[in-house]
């Protein structure tokens, strides 16, 4: 008996060889072995924009990812680094105080998943390739540092309130944040697991379309990346959109120039 | 000859019926061939218009993501130039699917991934069976999957006493209810939040006893039932979006955040995905991105997108297994005229445009893959007879948004023709026999006029048996029309009386 791999492959040299011999012909390079022609990539049309009319950075591109950003239910904040981690230190004991009231059907009562009492409410994580002035100015917060040498445990990532990282690209029409994993954006846990996510942006990483996004990305292609474009949300009752799910139910996107 | 457009004799298919009526709690039960289940479509359509909510239901929110669509692809400048790009990228991949699925293999190995080839569902269900076992757990986390859908595969680690539980909201809301999605996007479409929140109060054994139907506590219900499960499940299992062949590199598109939890927190990751998932270069991703989210959500982009490649040291699973599934996808490749239908992204635009699926829903086609493209999919997928080429009215909607531009419409009437000359090879079919009588008939009575004005006064006698200006079942051989269709009253004037009458009066 053949294996699985030997027969998928011969039944797709089989299901092409004999309805695609015309197609295919224009780009044989020649045989490949026995298993058949190898085809050269056919020409693709590429009349889509491959960049916007506007500049990384530029004020037209930062008032798109805005708009975007706010229709989602993102919440926007502009800053300079000098006020920066005044303003961090703002949004996260600000959030957190305000979770408290989400509710009986948060996932924090008592019966479903106890809190330790030990850890104390406004506790934030980041990466600990993050920028240290950021994090400075955080009086009264807990900061706990994660990296992939030494990471927290689902449930002691579960018992923050935040997390802060950076970004390694934006899209303005999209209004989509792009964390590629670095130091700087630390590992895919961290970004998901706490119920608030800070991301602080530089302006100059905001590209207007996704395929300037996309040649950026394709540099280190290997990295894990996630695309995240406002709250984590569904629309599965009726397509009723509802803001926050399993992902952080609340975004702030920090624009810094 | 021409192409006959009409709706052939009904055939009933095996598996459970579904006698239970959408709108009652319990779904229509797990069928053993989740590509083949039900009652014929012309029988299971039938039952469907009869179901006022369901009609109510699916009317509301497809008319909801028809407009949020037009809407966002109306934003878009070059959205034709992409859809061309994406129609041609799927065609290259098809033309080179050996080689881009073997420099897929290659990457994807030497990040520290597994690959494995499954020729049908048995063989899926049965690596991705063993894989769980020996990673000593009987409960592994699931994102959102067509492709494990079409191979029932939480069916077939069940057997094995495994419990998989489906995390997107609305495949968890199918699995309580013991159902079968009814849309490729939105599974559960055919319920509305009373519906759900009755399905959760009965079936979730942590839902609050004060549940509401509002979407917002039910969503939050639903968080708070998975959370723990996330954040100690070993092992996930997940379909994919796209696979990039020059990288080696898994894309899954999702909203809620349960995707990323699948794929982020467990142990080990077991990806189940079609062999025409891939795409050539990480560069095209650029194209899809852009096409997918507005054409399926209606959304600028879903909220989160992952991508990974391989193994990650110190991020995520640091285990990765793919399993790539055939499951009659190369049949499918050998079929020139068909094959377009491997190119499609799953993003089920046709399905909210087609006003066949809008009126019947997603059950009366007996697949997972149901509205137009599950048309033209599901039989060339199975190989077998059917009867859902005739599922379509032919209005060429499903083409117009197709974000890769398959073309629908003309491979349902290539499949249609298909039908006909095999069944009419086969003498003595009633149905052909009383087709031809009839068409005899007609050209004897329309070859001359005396006899047509005779002939044309015979419809009104139907007006006698008509309901409500419907005609619902006429004694045979007119039972063979209305076995799938209902026949309009007749007017109480021929168009001759009334002309005449009209020239009377001047």
């Amino acid at each position: 008996m053949t294996d699985a791999r030997t027969e998928i492959l011969s039944r797709i040299r089989g299901a092409l060889g004999s309805a695609d011999s015309s197609a295919g012909a224009a780009g044989t390079t020649g045989a490949a072995g026995t298993a058949g022609v190898t085809r050269a990539p056919s020409v693709v049309p590429r009349e889509y924009r491959s960049a916007g009319e506007h500049a990384p950075g530029s004020d037209a591109v930062l008032e798109v990812l805005i708009d975007r950003l706010v229709d989602y239910k993102a919440e926007v904040h502009r800053t300079t680094p000098k006020d920066l981690p005044r303003l961090l230190a703002r949004l996260i004991p600000q959030r957190s105080a305000e979770r408290q009231v989400v509710g009986s059907s948060d996932y924090r009562s008592p019966d479903v998943l106890p809190t330790t009492p030990s850890t104390p409410r406004g506790a934030v994580v980041v990466p600990h390739g993050i920028d240290q002035a950021w994090v400075s100015a955080m009086g009264g917060v807990e900061v706990r540092t994660d990296s992939r040498e030494a990471p927290l445990s689902a449930a002691e990532l579960d018992e923050v309130d935040a997390v802060v990282t950076a970004a390694r690209v934006a899209v303005a029409e999209t209004g989509t944040i792009v964390l590629d994993g670095e130091a700087d954006q630390g590992r895919r846990a961290v970004s998901l697991v706490p119920d608030v996510h800070v991301c602080v942006v530089r302006t100059d990483q905001v590209v207007q379309t996704v395929p300037e996004a996309v040649r950026l990305l394709g540099a280190d292609p290997e990295r894990p990346l996630t695309w995240i474009s406002g709250p984590s949300a569904t629309s599965d009752i009726e397509l009723e959109r509802v803001e926050g799910v399993h992902g952080p139910r609340t975004l702030h996107v920090v624009l810094l120039s | 000859m021409s192409t006959f457009l009409g709706m052939p004799a009904a055939r009933d298919r095996r598996g459970p019926g579904p006698d239970a009526a959408p709108g009652t709690l319990s779904g229509v039960g797990r069928p053993e061939d989740p590509l083949h289940w039900g009652a014929s479509f012309p029988d299971a359509a039938k039952a469907a218009l009869d179901n006022g909510q369901l009609r109510r239901n699916l009317g509301k929110a497809t008319s909801t993501i028809r407009t949020k669509r037009a809407r966002v692809v109306g934003e878009v400048p070059d959205w034709e130039a992409l859809r061309d790009a994406g129609s041609a990228v799927k065609t290259d991949v098809m033309a080179r699917l050996p080689e881009l699925l073997e420099e897929l293999e290659r990457n994807v190995t030497a990040r520290g991934g597994v690959v494995h080839w499954a020729r049908d569902a048995a063989e899926a269900n049965r690596i991705v069976a063993d894989l769980v076992r020996a990673r000593d757990t009987d409960e592994v986390v699931k994102v959102k999957s067509m492709a494990t859908q079409e191979i029932g595969l939480n069916e077939a680690l069940a057997e094995e006493g495994i419990a998989a539980v489906e995390t997107d909201l609305a495949e968890l809301i199918v699995q309580l209810a013991d159902d079968m999605p009814s849309h490729i996007l939105v599974p559960a479409i055919h319920r509305n939040r009373t519906e759900i929140r009755d399905i959760f109060l009965e079936r979730m054994a942590d839902a609050p006893p004060d549940l509401t139907d509002v979407p917002r506590e039910l969503a939050m219900a639903a968080r708070a039932h998975l959370r723990r499960k996330f954040l100690s499940a070993k092992v996930a299992i997940s379909g994919a979006n796209f696979a990039v062949a020059d990288t080696g590199t898994l894309a899954v598109v999702e909203s809620e955040g349960n995707g990323r939890m699948c794929l982020t927190m467990p142990e080990t990751l077991i990806t189940v995905m079609g062999i025409e998932k891939l795409i050539p270069t990480f560069d095209d991703l650029e194209v899809f991105l852009q096409l997918l989210p507005r054409s399926s959500t209606g959304e600028r982009m879903n909220p989160y997108t992952s991508m990974w490649t391989g193994v990650t040291p110190g991020d995520g699973p640091q285990e990765f297994h793919l399993v790539l599934l055939d499951n009659g996808r190369t049949k499918v490749l050998a079929d020139e005229a068909g094959r377009a239908a491997l190119h499609c992204i799953r993003c089920s635009a046709c399905l909210n445009v087609c006003p066949v699926y809008e009126r019947v829903g997603g059950h009366a086609y007996g697949s997972v893959y149901p509205g137009p493209i599950g048309a033209i999919l599901t039989p060339q997928l199975t190989g077998e007879e059917s009867d859902l080429p005739y599922a379509s009215t032919l209005c060429g909607a499903c083409y117009e948004v197709c974000p890769v531009k398959i073309d629908i419409p003309s491979i349902l009437v290539e499949l249609r023709a298909r039908e006909v000359s095999m069944t009419a090879g086969s003498a003595g079919d009633t149905a052909d026999r009383v087709w031809s009588a009839a068409m005899k008939a007609a050209s004897f009575a329309m070859a001359d006029g005396a006899r047509f004005r005779r002939a044309a006064r015979v419809p009104r006698l139907l007006r006698a048996i008509s309901r409500n200006g419907v005609i619902r079942k006429l004694p045979f051989p007119g039972s063979l029309w209305t076995r799938s269709r209902d026949l309009m009253e007749p007017p109480k004037q021929t168009f001759r009386d009334w002309w005449d009458g009209r020239e009377d009066q001047r």
